[in-house]
């Protein structure tokens, strides 16, 4: 399986933010994407994530499955964390663990995995920022998906938060999968490093 | 099917806490509905005249209030983008959003209409029949109103515009709504004719919305 961009350029508001970019990454590889502010990280990530149409290029998921778009075989993990303040830490997970469908897990195993099985019925507004995070880090375990494009992800987690998900990013390459993520940390895996250029 | 079954789900249950529109769309309807005899004044002849209309509109602005989240709330917290990238149609995920806020929001409106019938002084029929048209006229409501709702996302433009951008849209709901209440009280018209209209409106806007609301997003996303 390998993730494949080519030639891609984005245009925003009238900016071009990137152009003539190759992204490349196969099955079992990280791919990270690194860069000043303003350089293009996150407009890359939802290029591939499909949320944003590439003004040039094209993006193709070679070797996954054939019947599925590369968006529908991606977890996308953004800044936003997609999480319903009304709603308790399990009634979150298990929304999106029963809407993205496919493959799953069981949604209390997740919890624990990322140590939030004790908060399972609090409502997710109470949550602190990093909590908040390794909830959404839940839902990328609780559905099986191959591709993961993870924007900033360890922004907000402590010292155990990301040693534990620098282990789930290390299991999910050993099993096949494989990871691009925009960061400005170290993501503490073998990663290729894909440097993006300055402000236009 | 357990996908839109477990987005209907969550709207439902997110618009039933505190908080969530449900409750704020009935209180809203009745005091709209409230405030009419003060200001139209003790003439109860008058008032029963007027009554299905104050009805229809207090159900029309209570809908458009709750309507104003319907896309923006999954914006702002990214479970937009989720949506649009999972393995369901994003068609049916709007018709599924839109299903669970008419449950939510449009129900108990009309579950409130005879209580509030008491206050305009509606008689059993005449209350009778603004319920049947509310319940086959709201789900229009939703339907082209949700067209405005994935327009605000788009245009990051909230509240005001949508109210701008749909409530024409909804004008034909509105006269049918009222000619079949009236039509049902005094005549002349056979309650059916209009009623009929009404349901048609009903069922093209189920299937033009979610397909508009759908193309919006997909065009708006950034």
């Amino acid at each position: 399986m390998r993730l494949s961009g080519r030639n891609l350029k984005c245009v925003r508001g009238g900016r071009e933010v990137f152009s003539g970019l190759d992204v490349s990454a196969a099955a079992g590889e990280a791919l990270a994407v690194t860069g000043p502010n303003g350089a293009g990280k996150t407009s890359l990530l939802r290029v591939l994530a499909g949320l944003l149409v590439p003004a040039e290029g094209t993006v193709a998921l070679e070797g996954g499955d054939a019947e599925l778009s590369l968006p529908e075989q991606a977890h996308y993990l953004g800044h936003r964390d997609a999480l319903k303040p009304a709603l308790s830490v399990m009634e979150n997970l298990s929304f999106w663990r029963e809407f993205l469908g496919g493959k799953t897990e069981d949604a209390g195993r997740c919890l624990a995995a990322v140590g939030l099985d004790h908060a399972e019925h609090l409502p997710a507004a109470y949550l602190s920022a990093g909590q908040r995070r390794r909830l959404s880090i839940a839902r990328l375990l609780s559905v099986r998906r191959p591709v993961w494009l993870l924007d900033e992800p360890t922004s907000a987690l402590d010292t155990a938060g990301q040693a534990l998900f620098v282990a789930l990013m290390r299991d999910h390459l050993a099993s096949g999968g494989l990871i691009v993520a925009a960061t400005h940390l170290p993501l503490g895996i073998e990663a290729r490093d894909l440097r993006m250029g300055g402000a236009a | 099917m357990s996908a839109l079954a477990a987005l209907i789900r969550r709207d439902i249950r997110i618009a039933l806490r505190v908080g969530g529109g449900a409750l704020i769309g009935v209180l809203f309807f009745l005091t709209v509905t409230v405030l009419m005899p003060f200001a139209v004044g003790p003439d109860l002849a008058l008032l029963s005249r007027l009554g299905p209309a104050i009805l229809w509109l207090g159900a029309l602005l209570a809908s458009l209030l709750t309507l104003d989240r319907l896309f923006t709330a999954d914006h702002e917290d990214g479970s937009l983008d989720l949506i649009v990238m999972s393995r369901t149609p994003l068609e049916l995920a709007c018709a599924a959003k839109a299903l669970a806020h008419w449950i939510a929001a449009g129900l108990p409106l009309i579950v409130a209409t005879p209580v509030l019938g008491l206050l305009l002084n509606l008689d059993g029929t005449a209350t009778l029949a603004v319920a049947a048209t509310l319940l086959a006229g709201t789900p229009a409501l939703t339907f082209t109103g949700m067209i405005g709702a994935a327009l605000a996302v788009t245009l990051h433009r909230g509240g005001l515009l949508l109210a701008v951008l749909v409530l024409p849209l909804s004008i034909p709901v509105l006269i049918f709504g009222v000619a079949a209440s009236q039509a049902a009280i005094s005549g002349p018209l056979p309650f059916g004719t209009p009623f009929s209209i009404l349901c048609a409106l009903s069922l093209a806007s189920l299937v033009i919305g979610p397909f508009a609301a759908a193309a919006s997003l997909r065009h708006g996303l950034d």
